[in-house]
């Protein structure tokens, strides 16, 4: 966890004293909406359907306990006592008042967090995976880079006014839980021949109205050249990328309209102008931001101890274990994920007293640490494994233990229709529908991963272009209607989902996932072949046939 | 439309020419790039200063060779969010050395002075009046930063190195 | 009618008659022709201290004279999230 130090919270305390001004000049009328707007937004301040939206960054997914215990503190205090976490690792809060962010605000920078550039046109949240630092296989801790990224780029001036937002995501491990190539800069960080840390870069990722899968810009870029290989890019985005549809703005339209080939020329061009300037990052710099980062201090401890022995008989702990519990690098230990996805519950929401004891329990069992995943889930990253009985009790007490991970009813969606101003139909009844539908354990085990995303509007912040299964609400006539996709991948192998057929009615939607998922059953070559490779050996027609025949 | 230069409201020393307007012997003007490059070399040679506005969306590739003989530079913000000045401030000042007046012009407001500052622009037309009197204030709003420009301000990766260096050096 | 979202603390409000602003939608100044939409949503526009985001949204109007919201996004704006007794209140 990185350790912010007087000059982080210095920067982060003048940015709250700017905005309490900014506030204050619009609610006097000294600045108009239309001047006051672009300036909120760069605080994650959303207008939506009917209330303020407050988005808070929780960089690259890492809280400690106290940094949670705040984000309980303003769900009770500013808000309707939740919150809810977003597929990009950060927290949304959906009822504030204007009027009282400046404080919410001055009392989230007290324990070191900001909403800085969590909407806007322009560079947002570093994303990492939620197993970053703990991971079996990992290279090396990939947040050390994206806390390198997310300084270069907080405030930025140059780059705070985009022609579109921009989104980073970095991977470390060969399995890529952080979804890069769906965002406008990918980073895989890997060792070349010579051992030296680097990154492949891709650029021009993107879901929404036209989604992309980013193209590799450059293989290797060493990690000395990182922040000026970035600039190069941005820099080349920031003068040539469309400004004259917000539709045809983002960089991966700029990539397809020039070509790889020609925009990774540009963008060489650019940074053989900068390569040995002032960005280039020494070891000692690098050092640097490592040396704040601290780790916990593991004990040497047994694989199988006395009390997971003990445990083994209780079937329902069983169950979770085997679900929601993962290898991690030191033996003895494991990464514990928290469901936010309750039976019949909106999914990534939690409230303030659940967040307050997941604290509480993360300073007991996992040295403080709490992770927040792009599939709106929580982690504890450090849990000794003896102590996993006593957790789990724990968690399924406040809600927060059913074993649905990676099933599917563990459904990613976004707020849609009920909370935002864009959407055009509804998303979370439809998850909570959903996860009534296949609320039996033993059904879900049975049908295996799946991943389903929900998108209320072709924004897609349900990320629906790469679920399993996707979901798109549109609206017909004044309907609630639904596109489904299946077959997509957000991971390293990322694709995007092909549609079933015509779109469906909001009363429709569950009993077609039903229907989808009777025929994956009666499909697939063995009961391990995934859902989404029986999609991609047979292709979309014999699904499509199912589930239209009596439609 | 008040100047900001200096921190301070100054008088326009430049008169601003439009294109079918003749130019003056001599005098400070600030004229159209596409004025300009019809007779660079003419014009830059008259005596007084000259001043050429750049428009935000044409590469300053093309006024570079004339930049050692202008006074001033006037680039444009359409609109406060369209940032592509920023990136012609930064190359016209750190990659071209320009030296003379950077003029932002456009829809200039108080919240983005300082990251015109740190582009390299030293000159402002503030579209509001209170927006001018509050400019040193505003310029002193932050004073950690993040990345490096060619303003010559300390980054924190660095003001942290120049501390640990310190420190070890006391030991 | 028209509709917009209060400044200072977002809360949903609709244009009144009475050139002002009402929280219920009981409060609605209900119109009839393009025009005097058009005229209602520049009065509501104007107020950009007030009020922000305004815009034009249906109303039905029952029998009895009461009016309720002309589609799903202002039924939700009006009467509150969908989702049910699964989110804490």
């Amino acid at each position: 966890m990185y350790a912010y130090d007087e000059l982080d919270r210095t920067l982060i305390n003048e940015r709250v004293s700017e905005f309490r001004d900014q506030v204050k000049r619009r609610l006097s009328g000294e600045l108009t909406e239309d001047e006051f707007k672009m300036l909120r937004l760069q605080n994650g301040v959303y207008l939506q359907l009917h209330a303020y939206m407050f988005r808070v960054a929780i960089p690259y997914g890492t809280l400690s306990s106290k940094q949670l215990r705040g984000l309980a503190h303003v769900a009770r205090r500013y808000d309707r006592g939740y919150g809810h976490f977003t597929t990009r690792q950060n927290i949304q809060y959906n009822w504030i008042k204007l009027a009282e962010l400046p404080d919410a605000l001055a009392d989230l920078a007290e324990v070191g967090i900001h909403s800085m550039q969590t909407s806007g046109n322009n560079t947002r949240n570093v994303t990492s995976d939620q197993w970053a630092g703990v991971a079996p296989g990992e290279i090396e801790d990939p947040r050390i880079w994206s806390e390198l990224l997310r300084q270069y780029t907080t405030l930025h001036p140059e780059f705070s006014f985009l022609p579109r937002k921009f989104k980073f995501a970095i991977t470390a491990s060969a399995h890529d839980r952080a979804a890069i190539k769906v965002h406008d800069i990918g980073l895989r960080l890997h060792k070349n021949a010579e051992g030296e840390t680097g990154f492949e870069v891709l650029v021009g990722g993107g879901l929404g109205r036209t989604p992309f899968i980013a193209k590799t810009i450059k293989p290797f870029v060493p990690g000395r050249d990182l922040l000026s290989y970035v600039e190069a890019i941005l820099r080349v985005y920031n003068q040539y990328g469309r400004r004259d549809n917000i539709y045809k703005a983002r960089i991966k339209i700029l990539v397809h309209e020039l070509g790889i080939e020609k925009f990774a020329q540009e963008v060489e061009e650019e940074w053989l102008q900068i390569r040995d300037s002032a960005l280039t990052l020494d070891e000692s710099v690098v050092e640097e931001v490592r040396s704040r980062f601290s780790y916990p201090v593991y004990e040497k401890l047994p694989h199988l101890p006395d009390e997971l022995k003990k445990a083994a008989h209780d079937p329902l702990f069983e169950r979770w274990r085997r679900n929601s519990v993962f290898p991690h690098k030191v033996p003895g230990y494991a990464i514990v994920t928290l469901s936010l996805k309750p039976i019949g519950g909106p999914p990534g929401d939690a409230t303030a007293e659940q967040m307050d004891t997941i604290a509480d329990l993360a300073d007991k069992y996992s040295f403080g640490e709490i992770r927040v995943g792009h599939e709106q889930n929580l982690a504890l990253p450090h849990v000794a494994r003896r102590d996993l009985p006593v957790l789990w009790k724990a968690l399924d007490k406040i809600g927060v233990a059913t074993p649905n991970v990676n099933l599917v009813s563990d459904i990613i969606a976004c707020p849609g229709l009920d909370y935002c101003s864009l959407a055009n139909a509804r998303s979370i009844p439809i998850a909570q529908e959903l996860t009534r539908r296949f609320a039996n354990h033993d059904t879900a085990d049975l049908i295996g991963r799946l991943h389903i995303n929900i998108s209320g509007c072709i924004n897609a912040c349900g990320h629906h272009h790469v679920g399993h299964i996707g979901i798109l609400g549109v609206e017909k006539n004044g309907e609630e209607f639904y596109q489904i996709t299946i077959g997509g991948r957000a991971d390293e192998n990322a694709e995007l989902g092909a549609l079933i057929g015509p779109a469906v009615k909001y009363g429709e939607v569950a009993d077609v996932i039903e229907d989808i998922v009777e025929a994956y059953l009666a499909l697939r070559a063995r009961p391990d072949e995934l859902f989404v490779d029986t999609v991609k050996r047979l292709g979309v027609e014999p699904f499509r046939e199912r589930v239209y025949a009596t439609r | 439309m008040p100047l900001v230069k200096s921190g301070r409201v100054a008088t326009d020393t430049f008169v601003h020419l439009a294109d079918d307007a003749e130019l003056p012997g001599d005098g400070a003007v600030l004229i159209s790039a596409a004025r300009f490059l019809e007779n660079p070399e003419a014009i830059s040679r008259r005596l007084g200063k000259t001043g050429v506005t750049w428009p935000n969306n044409r590469d300053v590739d093309d006024l570079v060779p004339y930049l050692d003989r202008l006074a001033m530079v006037a680039l444009v913000f359409p609109t406060f969010r369209d940032g592509r000045a920023y990136s012609q401030a930064r190359l016209l000042r750190e990659r071209y050395g320009f030296k003379g007046e950077l003029r932002a012009t456009g829809q200039v407001l108080r919240d983005q002075f300082l990251f015109m500052l740190r582009a390299g622009f030293d000159a402002f037309e503030v579209k509001k009046e209170a927006d001018a009197e509050a400019f040193t204030s505003t310029a002193k709003r932050y004073s950690v930063f993040y990345q490096p420009t060619g303003d010559g301000r300390l980054t924190a990766l660095h003001q942290r190195m120049q501390l640990r260096h310190s420190e070890s050096a006391g030991q | 009618m028209v509709t917009a979202n209060r400044t200072w603390d977002g809360v949903v409000i609709y244009r009144t008659a009475a050139h002002g602003w009402s929280a219920e939608l009981a409060g609605a100044a209900i119109v009839r022709t393009s025009d005097e939409a058009r005229a209602l949503l520049a009065e509501a526009v104007a107020d950009d201290v007030g009020a922000v985001g305004a815009y034009i949204a249906p109303v039905e109007i029952k029998n009895s004279g009461a009016i309720k919201p002309g589609n799903l996004r202002e039924h939700i704006r009006s009467e509150g999230l969908t989702i049910g007794p699964s989110v804490p209140a």
